[in-house]
C-alpha cells in the first residue's frame, strides 16, 4: 500500500464520527436510489407485460392504415401466409389470429355499442390471458360456434348471465349488415374498466361467416420469448412478410406503436423520477460537502508543516481525493449491498398496493407490485452519486494548493 | 440572550454555515418547487375531471350510478329544481342533463358515444363544453336538429362539418330509437378520449328522441369557490326525497380520488426522503461546531451554566441554519413557480404519454398552503429533533475533561 492510501485511510478515521455520518448520508442515498429505481422498472415491465399480455401482444401483424381506422375493410387477406411465415421465425412462441368489428350488442332488455372480437380459441390461450381472466362460466373451446365471452361490466350493463342470449349486429367486411345471435358462456374481468365495459369475443370462425370475411383476418398477434427480442423478431417478420402479395400492404407493427401512450406514460415516470433522484443527490452532496471542507480547515497547519517539508501541493490534492473517494465507496458499495438486498426481498416477496389496487388495476397491476433489480438500477443511482460527489470533493481538493506554507502554520 | 450567542456563534465559520444552508435551501427548493409542480399536474387532472361532465355534485335518480340507462332517470326535474333553488348558496351553478349511451354511425363508421342533452346556456357556464367549440358554433336552445362531436370523432368518421351523423339507443319503451342530426359545432379538448366520446344535442331534441318526455338523467352542480361540497352534499341528501341520490365528484370519479391520496402520501414521502438527506448535513455540521468548541462549553459550565442552557444554545443555532435556510428554499422556490406560472412546462412531445396518464400537455405548477405548511414543518421539527443529538453531547462534556482538552 502506498503511503498515500495509508495516510489517507488513517485520516479518515481520525474522525470516526463524523465520517460515519457522512458515509451514512450516502449510504441512505445509494439504498434509496437502487430500491426506488428497480421498483420503479419493475412497475414498468408489470405495465407493459400485463398489457401485452391481456391483449395487445408484443407485435401485430396488420394492414397498412388498420391500426389508426381500425376499418374491418383493411384486412390480412391470407392469414395462413403470415402464419407459416412466422413458423419459421425463432423467438417466437405464439402467435393468433384476430378479427374485429365495432357492433351493437343487444340482451332482451337492453343495447350497447362494442368491440366484436373473432378470436381462435385454442391458438389465442397462448397469446393472452384472456383464459384465464374468465371469473364466471367457462373459455370458448375449439369447435364452439355462436357462444360468447363478454367482459364483466359489459355482461353488468346489458344485464346478462351465463347461457344468456345476445343479439350482436354489425356492418360486414364487404358493407353488408351482419347480424347473428350468441349464447354467453364465459365472463372475463381484467380489471382495466374500459376494456371489461366494450369488449366481447367470439369464435374466429363465427366471425368470419357472420362478418363476411371471407377467411381474413384484422391481426395476426405474436408473443415473443421476451421483450428484448422483439425487436429483432420484428425485422425478421418485416422480412419474411414482404413476399405476401395482397391489396392492402402489411405492417408489422411493435407494442410501442400498438400503445403509443403505454411507452409515453413511461417515459413520462421516468423523467421525472431522475428529476428527483438528481435533485436528492445534490442535497446529499452539500450535505456532505463539509465534511470535505472541515478536513482541510481544520488540518490547515499540518498541511503547512507537509508543504514545508517539501510536498508538492499536487500530492496533497491527491491526498484529499483519495480521502472523499474512499468515504464514498465505502458508502455506495455498502448502499448498493444494503440495496440490493432489500429490492431483492421485495422482488423475491413483492409490495403490498392491494389498497389501492383499484386505481392500479387500470394500468394493468394486480395488487403486489415486485421491484425489479438490474445492473442498471443497481449501478446507475450510486454511479450518479460517485460522480456528484466526487465532483464536490474537487472544490477543497484544489482549494488546498492556495495554501502557503508560511500562512498556514501559523494557523490556528 | 441564546439569540445572539446562536446567532454569533452561526458566523464564526461562515464558510461552513454557508455550505449546510445550501444544503437546506436546496432541500427547502426542491420540496416547494416540485411539490407545486406535482400539485399543479394533481390540480389540473381535478379540474379536468370536474369540467369533463361531472361537476362537484352530481344528483341522479336513485340506482343511475350502477345502471345508466334510461329507465333510471328523473321523471319531473322539477322537484329538484326548487330543491336546489333553495339549498344551494348564491352564486353556484348548476345544469340539468339528459346523458345515455348510444352509438353514432355514419355511411361508413360507428362508434360508441355518450349522448349528452344539454341546455347550452346553463351548461356552458359548467362544463368544459362552453369554451370547447372552436369550429362552426355552440348549441341555441331551439336547435332541434343540431350536434355538437369533438374533433378526434369527426376524423375518424372521416366526415365534416354541416355533414350528417345518426345516433342510436334505447328509448323509454325500450325501442331502439335513431335520429339524425346535423354537425354545426366541432370541440377540441386536451384528451383525445374526450373528444370521442361525447356528442352534445339540446335537452328537447334528447327528449323528444328518446320518448322521456320531461325526464333528465342527471343534474351538475359547481360551488362558487370550490367550498363546502360535503356540506351541501349533505344537506341536498336530507332534502331532497330518498328516489334520489347525490354525490360529491370524489365519489363520482374514484380514482382521481385515489390518484389524490397516493399523491399526498407521495409528496410527504419526498419531504422525509430530503429531508434525511440534508439532515445528515446538519447533524454533521453541527456536531463539527460543538466538538471545536468543547473549552468553550466546558467553561461556561465552569462558571456555572446548567447542561438544559446549553442545548438551548446549540438548539438556538440550529433554529437559525433552519430558519434562514427554510427562509430563502421558500422564496426561490416560490420564484421559480411564479416563473413557470406564465409558460407552464409543455409536455407536447409527450402528449400521448400526458394522455394515457390523465394529465394536461402543459404543466402549470400550483401552490397550496398546505403543502408549503407541511413542507416547512418536516424541515423545521425535524431538524430540531436531530440536533438535540449534537447539542446533548455538547450539555454532557464535564468542566475538567473539556477544559484540559486542546
Amino acid at each position: 500500500m502506498s503511503i498515500d492510501i495509508k495516510m489517507a485511510w488513517r485520516n479518515i478515521w481520525r474522525n470516526p464520527r463524523r465520517t460515519i455520518l457522512t458515509i451514512s448520508a450516502i449510504v441512505f442515498a445509494s439504498v434509496l436510489l437502487v430500491f426506488m429505481l428497480s421498483f420503479q422498472f419493475g412497475s414498468y415491465s408489470a405495465m407493459i407485460n400485463s398489457s401485452v399480455k391481456i391483449h395487445a401482444g408484443h407485435l401485430q401483424v396488420q394492414a397498412e392504415g388498420y391500426q389508426d381506422k381500425k376499418s374491418i375493410r383493411l384486412v390480412v387477406s391470407n392469414p395462413l401466409a403470415v402464419g407459416s411465415v412466422l413458423d419459421r421465425i425463432a423467438g417466437v412462441t405464439a402467435y393468433t389470429y384476430r378479427a374485429n368489428a365495432f357492433s351493437l350488442v343487444s340482451s332482451k332488455e337492453r343495447t350497447y355499442g362494442g368491440i366484436v372480437i373473432g378470436i381462435d380459441p385454442a391458438r389465442e390461450a397462448g397469446v393472452s390471458t384472456i383464459k384465464k381472466l374468465i371469473r364466471k362460466g367457462s373459455y370458448l373451446s375449439e369447435g364452439d360456434t355462436d357462444k360468447a365471452l363478454v367482459g364483466e361490466l359489459l355482461a353488468k350493463n346489458l344485464q346478462v348471465g351465463l347461457g344468456d342470449e345476445l343479439t350482436v349486429m354489425g356492418q360486414g367486411r364487404d358493407g353488408s349488415i351482419a347480424a347473428t345471435v350468441v349464447k354467453v358462456k364465459g365472463i372475463y374481468s381484467s380489471g382495466m374498466d374500459e376494456f371489461d365495459r366494450s369488449s366481447i369475443y367470439m369464435p374466429l370462425e363465427t366471425f368470419q361467416d357472420v362478418y363476411a370475411m371471407h377467411g381474413a383476418v384484422n391481426e395476426v398477434v405474436v408473443i415473443g420469448t421476451s421483450l428484448g427480442i422483439v425487436s429483432r423478431i420484428k425485422k425478421a417478420v418485416q422480412k419474411g412478410i414482404k413476399k405476401i402479395d395482397q391489396k392492402h400492404p402489411l405492417v408489422v407493427l411493435d407494442w410501442k406503436e400498438i400503445m403509443p401512450g403505454l411507452l409515453q406514460a413511461i417515459e413520462m415516470d421516468l423523467i421525472s423520477g431522475i428529476i428527483f433522484w438528481f435533485i436528492l443527490i445534490v442535497v446529499v452532496a452539500f450535505s456532505i460537502l463539509n465534511t470535505f471542507l472541515m478536513a482541510i480547515f481544520e488540518r490547515t497547519r499540518e498541511f503547512g508543516v507537509l508543504m514545508a517539508i517539501g510536498t508538492a501541493p499536487r500530492r496533497l490534492t491527491k491526498l484529499l481525493l483519495i480521502e472523499s473517494t474512499a468515504m464514498t465507496a465505502i458508502g455506495i458499495v455498502t448502499g448498493i449491498i444494503i440495496g440490493s438486498l432489500v429490492t431483492w426481498y421485495f422482488q423475491v416477496y413483492g409490495i403490498d398496493f392491494s389498497g389501492s389496487s383499484d386505481l392500479l388495476s387500470q394500468y394493468g397491476i394486480s395488487g403486489r407490485i415486485y421491484p425489479q433489480l438490474s445492473l442498471l438500477t443497481a449501478f446507475g443511482g450510486p454511479g450518479a452519486v460517485l460522480l456528484i460527489t466526487t465532483l464536490t470533493a474537487l472544490y477543497p481538493g484544489l482549494k488546498v494548493r492556495h495554501l502557503r506554507p508560511v500562512e498556514a502554520m501559523n494557523a490556528i | 440572550m441564546y439569540f445572539q450567542l446562536g446567532w454569533r456563534n452561526i458566523w464564526r465559520n461562515p464558510r461552513r454555515t454557508t455550505v449546510i444552508l445550501l444544503a437546506i435551501i436546496i432541500g427547502v427548493w426542491s420540496m416547494i418547487f416540485l411539490g407545486a409542480l406535482m400539485r399543479g399536474m394533481i390540480e389540473d387532472m381535478v379540474e379536468n375531471g370536474i369540467s369533463t361532465m361531472t361537476g362537484e355534485i352530481q344528483v341522479h335518480h336513485k340506482g343511475y350510478r350502477d345502471d345508466p340507462v334510461i329507465e333510471n332517470s328523473m321523471p319531473d326535474p322539477k322537484v329538484v329544481e326548487t330543491t336546489l333553488n333553495n339549498i344551494l348558496p348564491t352564486g353556484s351553478l348548476w345544469t340539468a342533463r339528459v346523458r345515455v349511451n348510444a352509438i353514432a354511425s355514419n355511411a361508413r363508421h360507428s362508434m360508441a358515444v355518450t349522448l349528452v342533452g344539454i341546455d347550452p346556456v346553463r351548461e356552458a357556464k359548467v362544463s368544459f363544453i362552453g369554451e370547447a367549440v372552436n369550429k362552426g358554433r355552440f348549441l341555441k336552445s331551439d336547435d332541434k336538429f343540431g350536434i355538437i362531436v369533438g374533433k378526434a370523432l369527426l376524423e375518424k368518421f372521416e366526415t365534416k362539418l354541416g355533414h350528417k351523423i345518426i345516433l342510436m339507443s334505447q328509448d323509454t319503451n325500450q325501442e331502439i330509437a335513431s335520429r339524425s342530426f346535423r354537425i354545426i359545432g366541432v370541440f377540441r379538448t386536451e384528451m383525445e378520449s374526450t373528444e370521442k366520446q361525447f356528442a352534445f344535442v339540446t335537452i328537447p331534441a334528447a327528449q323528444q328522441m328518446l320518448k322521456l318526455k320531461d325526464a333528465i338523467s342527471e343534474v351538475s352542480i359547481i360551488l362558487p369557490e370550490h367550498k363546502d361540497v360535503n356540506k351541501v352534499t349533505v344537506s341536498l341528501r336530507e332534502a331532497l326525497p330518498p328516489a334520489y341520490e347525490v354525490q360529491t365528484w370524489r365519489e363520482l370519479l374514484p380514482i382521481l380520488n385515489a390518484y389524490l391520496e397516493i399523491f399526498n402520501g407521495f409528496s410527504f414521502l419526498w419531504y422525509v426522503v430530503v429531508f434525511v438527506a440534508m439532515g445528515f448535513g446538519i447533524v454533521n455540521t453541527t456536531l463539527m461546531a460543538v466538538f471545536e468548541r468543547i473549552r468553550e462549553f466546558g467553561l461556561f459550565k465552569a462558571l456555572g451554566m446548567k447542561p438544559w442552557w446549553i442545548i438551548k444554545e446549540v438548539l438556538t443555532e440550529s433554529f437559525f441554519l433552519l430558519v434562514i435556510g427554510m427562509a430563502i428554499g421558500n422564496i426561490l422556490g416560490f420564484l421559480s413557480v411564479f416563473a413557470l406560472s406564465e409558460n407552464g412546462i409543455d409536455l407536447s412531445s409527450l402528449a400521448a404519454g400526458a394522455e394515457f396518464a390523465g394529465i394536461s400537455r402543459v404543466i402549470y405548477p400550483a401552490i397550496l398552503s398546505r403543502d408549503v405548511v407541511l413542507a416547512n414543518l418536516v424541515v423545521f421539527v425535524l431538524g430540531l429533533l436531530v440536533s438535540i443529538y449534537p447539542a446533548v453531547k455538547a450539555a454532557k462534556f464535564t468542566p475538567v475533561e473539556a477544559l484540559a482538552h486542546t
